[in-house]
């Protein structure tokens, strides 16, 4: 994990071996609704280092998903304005493909429904596409297995369809499934915490500790509440009013909101 | 707006309805006539020449079919290339259009199948009774630039379980007749598929009458030719009988490709399923799919649904469809329809893009999705991998169109 245990790691942010950072800066991102562009993002400055996991904390409709979407390049979203960077490298300017093989990684909030693609072929094909080349046949099969043994996944989920019918505590461990299986450089959580009941979120949580202590994988977490920072440690703590962070700080952060909510961030033009 | 989403579900009331279809060209259109009424008959006679504006014709450009519906010169009939592989208790007889007629087989509902009907040397295909061949059997039909007449009749006798497998190819124009009659509790697949040059005509009805406590299903691949209509027909020799039609077309600019379908439910506790996926590309592509499903007043007990959907990969292409259901009792155990086309689903090329899966690749992965679960269907390897391969290589020229939604319709009834 630190850098002072592997010899290879440099503080050059663009080694490919050490550290990686995603630079959000002034991101101003609207959405087309019927009534016109309605603005959402409002100047969102955040960075997450390799090794680091932040959590970004938020009520409903503060503009969390937008955010994580809007560095993974949904169509839907427009940013008009700020900068998203991976070690230098405009982000922005990147296709949605283009973005993940360059490392980053969204577990989402609504995974998507892929008809008649099943879940093994998806993952192999996803493992080629970010790695430029098909992976072993002998090795991949048993890492498959393995994370998939790890998340407690059945072996015959494997020959399902994407998300097809999944329950919801399927799609997350789908999703970290992928996380683990992918490698990325910066993954962003979002909400993977919802809707699990506590053996499920236990499982996921595991799931994101292990790829942490495997890789040097940079991690934002967001979530809606505070439960899932029992299992998983964050080294920072976003809070996120309205489409911009609005209080910044430690661990320490996250149980005083687990102790009075978001009620003390309202703005009068939310409350 | 997703594919997914403009598959609407909307019910319907009355013992006796005429659901509206609905699609992009055909919205709100309602048949004149009950499907019950519509011409049935071995005599040429009672076909008149369509023009286009027929119910039957009215999507079909018949301005391309000269020649398809009169029987021609008779001396010199044109014929297609066949070559078949039979396994050993299978036999084949030619026989005439009198001896085809007293088999018992469904008679032509249009003009086209009326001509194939009155050919003279049609092809037997007897499959015993008992028999379960451990091979398909393969007729393979390959077009030579003539213009042909063709009727096939399928006996599958009595707990027979069979595939037969028509392979179309070449250069035809080319009107069939296929006529299909199964015993007591036959198991029968037959697969059509149609791989023909691009400048092929082909008009083909295709019936079963299927027998008490039989199952029948229909698989129709058609890929290739300039136009082709396969009209699937369906009517029910006794109780118990269970039909399902299946059908994946693939459209590329200029061609037309139509498939109907009508099951008869003419007989108590009969089932049926009609799936039906299309995918066009390319400057005036056409698909047309029309499903007729009547369930007469005598059809107490019956359990049908169709489906059709259509993607659309390119602009300029244009997809009908069109589900008719009538229901004549309110003795039913289900009923129920549904038609959708629309573009690609952009949610679900984000995601796999988001895995890092290149827009394209994500594209071809999202269309062979769609025509998953009745590729499955097709009952052999080789044939599945041709037709996915097929599939591929149409797909390897498609320069897509923007991800939004083009239109939808439909309405269904569930009991
Ligand atoms: N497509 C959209 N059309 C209109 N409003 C949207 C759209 N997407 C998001 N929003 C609005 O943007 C705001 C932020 O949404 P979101 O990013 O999903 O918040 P969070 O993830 O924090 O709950 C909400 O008010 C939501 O209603
Ligand atoms: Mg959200």
């Amino acid at each position: 994990m630190s850098d002072l245990t592997d010899p290879t790691a440099t503080a050059d942010a663009t080694d490919a071996k050490g550290k990686h950072t995603l630079e959000i800066k002034g991101l101003m991102v609207s959405v087309e609704t019927e009534d016109g562009p309605k603005e959402i993002l409002r100047g969102v400055d955040l960075t997450v280092n390799s090794g680091e996991t932040h959590a970004l904390m938020g009520p409903n409709g503060s503009g969390k998903s937008t955010l994580a979407y809007s560095v993974a390049g949904h169509p839907k979203y427009t940013v008009t304005g700020g900068t998203v960077t991976l070690d230098g490298e405009d982000v922005l300017a990147m296709s949605v493909d283009k973005r993940a093989r360059a490392g980053l990684f969204l577990a989402m909030q609504y995974p998507v429904e892929v008809p008649g693609v099943s879940v093994s072929n998806f993952l192999r094909t996803a493992k080629t596409a970010i790695d430029g080349e098909a992976p072993k046949l002998r090795t991949w099969v048993k890492d498959v297995k393995a994370a998939m043994g790890n998340l407690r996944m059945d072996a015959a989920f494997a020959e399902r369809n994407v998300n097809e019918g999944f329950s919801g505590g399927e799609k997350k461990r789908h999703e970290i499934l992928q996380m683990q299986l992918l490698h990325p450089k910066i993954a962003i959580l979002d909400e993977t915490d919802s809707g699990l009941d506590v053996d499920a979120l236990k499982v996921v949580s595991e799931g994101v500790n292990r790829v942490k202590s495997e890789s040097d994988v940079g991690v934002l977490l967001i979530t809606h509440y505070t439960r899932i920072l029992r299992y998983i440690k964050p080294d920072f703590v976003h809070v996120f009013i309205e489409g911009k962070i609005v209080e910044e700080g430690g661990a320490e952060l996250a149980d005083r909101l687990e102790d009075e909510g978001y009620d003390r961030y309202a703005t009068p033009a939310s409350a | 707006m997703s594919l997914a989403d403009t598959l609407v579900d909307a019910p319907v009331d009355g013992a006796h309805s005429h659901v509206d279809p609905q699609s992009a060209s055909a919205a709100g259109f309602v048949p004149d006539a009950s499907r019950a009424e519509r011409t049935a008959s071995f005599d040429l006679d009672a076909f008149p020449v369509p023009r286009g504006r027929e119910e039957e014709w009215r999507f079909t450009p018949v301005r391309k079919l000269a020649g398809l519906f009169d029987i021609g010169d008779q001396l010199q009939p044109g014929h297609l290339l066949v070559q078949a592989d039979l396994p050993p208790d299978v036999t084949t007889a030619t026989i005439t259009a009198a001896e085809a007629q007293a088999l018992g087989i469904l008679p032509p509902q249009d003009r086209a199948a009326a001509v194939a009907a009155a050919v003279d040397d049609a092809l037997l295909l007897d499959i015993p009774a008992e028999s379960e061949p451990d091979t398909p059997i393969r007729l393979r039909l390959e077009g030579t630039g003539e213009t042909v007449h063709g009727h096939i009749v399928i006996r599958a006798g009595r707990h027979s379980r069979a595939t037969v497998v028509l392979e179309h190819s070449g250069s035809a124009r080319y009107t069939q007749l296929v006529s299909v009659v199964t015993g007591d509790s036959a198991d029968l697949t037959v697969v059509s598929s149609q791989r023909w040059n691009d400048d092929a005509v082909h008009l083909a009805q295709h019936d079963a009458l299927v027998g008490r406590d039989s199952t029948y299903k229909h698989v129709s691949v058609t890929l290739g030719g300039q136009v082709v209509r396969i009209n699937a027909n369906v009517r029910y020799a006794g109780p118990g009988g269970d039909a399902t039609l299946l059908g994946v077309y693939f459209a590329d600019a200029g061609q037309h490709l139509e498939h109907r379908s009508f099951i008869d439910h003419n007989t108590p506790h009969c089932k049926s399923r009609v799936t039906y996926k299309g995918a066009l590309q390319g400057e005036s592509a056409r698909t047309v799919w029309v499903g007729d499903v009547l369930i007469r007043k005598e059809a107490e007990g019956t359990d049908t649904y169709e489906l059709n959907r259509n993607l659309v990969l390119t602009d300029g292409a244009r997809a009908d469809s069109v589900p008719n259901l009538e229901i004549e009792t309110g003795e039913i155990a289900g009923a129920g329809h549904a038609s959708a086309t629309g573009r690609f689903d952009d949610l679900q090329l984000f995601y796999l893009q988001s895995r890092g899966i290149p827009e394209d690749q994500a594209k071809r992965l999202v269309v062979r999705g769609f025509f998953a679960d009745i590729i499955r269907h097709v009952p052999l390897a080789d044939l599945r991998d041709e037709v996915t391969a097929a599939i591929e290589d149409e797909l390897a020229a498609t320069e897509y169109a923007a991800p939004t939604l083009n239109h939808s319709g439909t309405a269904s009834k569930e009991n």
